[in-house]
């Protein structure tokens, strides 16, 4: 069979239609099929841009960002900033708290780990992020969000009854669902990406630059510190940004815990909002036409969030040449 | 000037610190999938499998209910989903692997990065626009289409990177024996990097699946099993992670409990299907 068809390769020329045009329209396919991605990506954009248009119209673009209050009931005003705070106040504490065990694990499985352990932790820190979202939600509410109301939540704010009332507002009601619960899930959530990409950036320090810092008599963790951390800097910075973004747009774990409470201001415990979870809470339910197209709207400021985010990323991984960046 | 023992010291502390950060953030993961699994196998009966969910009121009388409307559906979302968007993963991984000089390549690399950093749920907001609205009703279609946004970006990306591990020379080869360029692509780079293509649409698979952001206003969800096969397709359908995400927030407890077994049967699912990913990719590595 191989045989045969070498042989009418060579005997026939080949002809016009086979390979001059097969080529074109295979190109031609190609082509179109990626056009349609690059046509994809510019339709979000365009779509969410006219559909929250009636809102933005309606309430101007600097009020829409600025308005405090979201009443799709009575008033039928709308406005974001409830939400945009809400997403940028649990995406930065989330940040915060993941980032230092997210470059511990990294460093533990890179430098620290053998390799069958490291492997092993590798694709557990890959299953965080295969979990879907729900499924940690679903755990959140019955099991985490009520043992941290009664671990935590009830015990300080008991104490703070009755030592210091001037702080109740800020720590707000301890029900147990609310910007601590969601922000601690989140935390966990984002942990893998940051992970991933600090390990492929200490993979590609170079073998000299930690052996000039074993010549100079420095210990393991001086290693680590003064050649290895330094060296993979932009990696880790670009898993930092790169869990933020994924922060910013986490539904709906964060949607089951956050406790959906609209109105500003937020406080330590109690309920609040992000942008993600109003739109996934209100947009089966919506009914007014300014109420649609200001959750809209809203998706319209999140698109505009992580495309932003997600360009600083790239630019920092381009930027200091860091190749992986492709997650799970 | 530190001493040595000092700096031992201090070494000693950040190992144990490593050591204590790594324990700290896999103890999550065991718990979470030890409490779904435990609370979910015990509600998981054979009528789970075989009974339609129905009113509140049937769980809460005791009459059998289960989700078998709701896994068929997810199969049939997430299978509609795969098939819109393969092709057009492909297309795109051919062209920017196999066309790598091509004008239009950084713009599509930069927009395929957009759209896979997008929020899943604003994915679901553009197919509602451009799905539901038109067709006026929410449909399996539109969580489909909503799914497969979520897919192509993935498949693109590994698509890319499969093909990309395939040497010039084979490419070379092909073309030296007289093959067209279509052909050595489709009959010898393809085959080549098949593994990688299918681990590539698994993960992407894999991903979509526990999606329920996209789904909560496409595919909407449905109490019962359609009437037809055809209101899979063109009416509302129940699909997994919106369902668990639907009972979970439910105040029935009976509900409650279904959550966890649905909890159980997904999470079954994905990890599924990322550990057959993980394992054709390590073989892809050994060869």
């Amino acid at each position: 069979m191989q045989h045969e068809q070498t042989d009418t390769i060579v005997e026939k020329p080949v002809s016009i239609i086979y390979s001059w045009l097969g080529d074109r329209i295979f190109l031609t396919i190609v082509v179109a099929l990626g056009l349609s991605i690059i046509l994809l990506a510019g339709a979000m954009a365009w779509v969410l841009t006219e559909e929250s248009g009636m809102a933005l119209k309606e309430f101007g673009v600097i009020g829409f960002l600025t308005g405090t209050t979201w009443d799709p009931g009575v008033q039928f005003l709308f406005g974001a900033l409830p939400f945009i705070a809400g997403t940028l106040i649990t995406s930065v504490l989330a940040l915060a708290i993941a980032f230092y065990p997210a470059v511990a694990v990294a460093i533990f499985i890179a430098e620290y780990a053998p390799r069958w352990l490291g492997h092993i932790i590798e694709n557990l820190v890959h299953l965080i992020a295969a979990v879907p979202s729900v499924v940690i939600g679903i755990w959140g509410i019955f099991v985490f969000a009520p043992w941290m109301r009664d671990t935590f939540y009830y015990p300080i704010y008991e104490w703070a009854a009755n030592h210091h009332p001037s702080m109740l507002p800020i720590l707000g009601s301890p029900i147990g669902y609310g910007m601590a619960t969601a922000t601690i899930i989140l935390a966990l959530m984002i942990i893998p990406f940051t992970t991933a990409l600090t390990r492929d950036a200490i993979r590609q320090v170079p073998k000299e630059q930690r052996e000039a810092a074993w010549a100079l008599g420095a210990t393991k963790w001086e290693v680590i510190r003064m050649a290895v951390i330094p060296y993979s800097r932009g990696g880790i910075m670009a898993g930092a940004i790169l869990s933020f973004g994924r922060a910013i747009g986490e539904t709906m774990a964060v949607a089951m815990l956050i406790g959906n409470n609209n109105n500003l201001p937020f406080s330590v415990m109690g309920p609040a909002a992000t942008m993600p979870s109003v739109i996934v809470n209100e947009f089966r339910e919506a009914v007014g036409n300014l109420h649609l197209s200001s959750l809209m709207a809203i998706g319209l400021v999140l698109f505009v969030v992580s495309l932003i985010v997600n360009l600083v990323a790239a630019y920092v991984t381009r930027k200091l040449s860091i190749t992986g960046g492709q997650s799970i | 000037m530190k001493t040595l023992r000092q700096r031992n010291t201090r070494d000693n502390l950040m190992v144990g610190l490593l050591y204590a950060s790594t324990i700290l953030v896999l103890t999550p993961l065991v718990i979470i999938i030890g409490y779904v699994i435990v609370n979910g196998i015990s509600t998981i009966s054979i009528e789970f499998f075989t009974q339609e969910l129905g009113s509140p009121s049937r769980a809460m009388q005791g009459r059998p209910t289960g989700l078998v409307h709701t896994i068929l559906g997810t199969l049939v979302v997430d299978s509609m989903a795969l098939i819109m968007a393969a092709p057009l993963g492909l297309g795109a991984g051919i062209m920017l692997s196999e066309y790598p000089d091509h004008k239009l390549n950084p713009l599509l690399r930069v927009m395929n990065d957009t759209l896979n950093g997008m929020p899943a749920i604003l994915k679901g907001l553009l197919a509602f626009a451009l799905v539901v609205k038109p067709m006026g009703a929410f449909s399996g279609l539109a969580g489909g289409v909503a799914l497969a946004f979520v897919m192509i970006p993935i498949i693109a990306r590994a698509t890319e990177s499969a093909l990309m591990t395939i040497p010039w020379s084979i490419r070379e080869a092909g073309l030296a024996i007289g093959l067209p360029r279509w052909r050595v692509v489709l009959s010898t780079v393809m085959p080549a990097a098949r593994t990688g293509l299918v681990t590539g649409f698994l993960i992407a698979f894999a991903r979509a699946a526990g999606e329920a952001a996209p789904l909560m206003f496409t595919s909407f969800g449905n109490n019962y099993l359609p009437n037809r096969w055809t209101g899979m397709i063109f009416g509302p359908v129940d699909t997994l992670p919106q369902r668990l995400y639907s009972l979970a927030i439910s105040p029935y407890k009976e509900w409650h409990a279904m959550g966890w077994a649905a909890g159980v049967v997904l999470l079954v699912f994905v990890l599924g299907l990322f550990f057959t990913g993980r394992v054709l990719t390590r073989q892809k590595f050994k060869v």
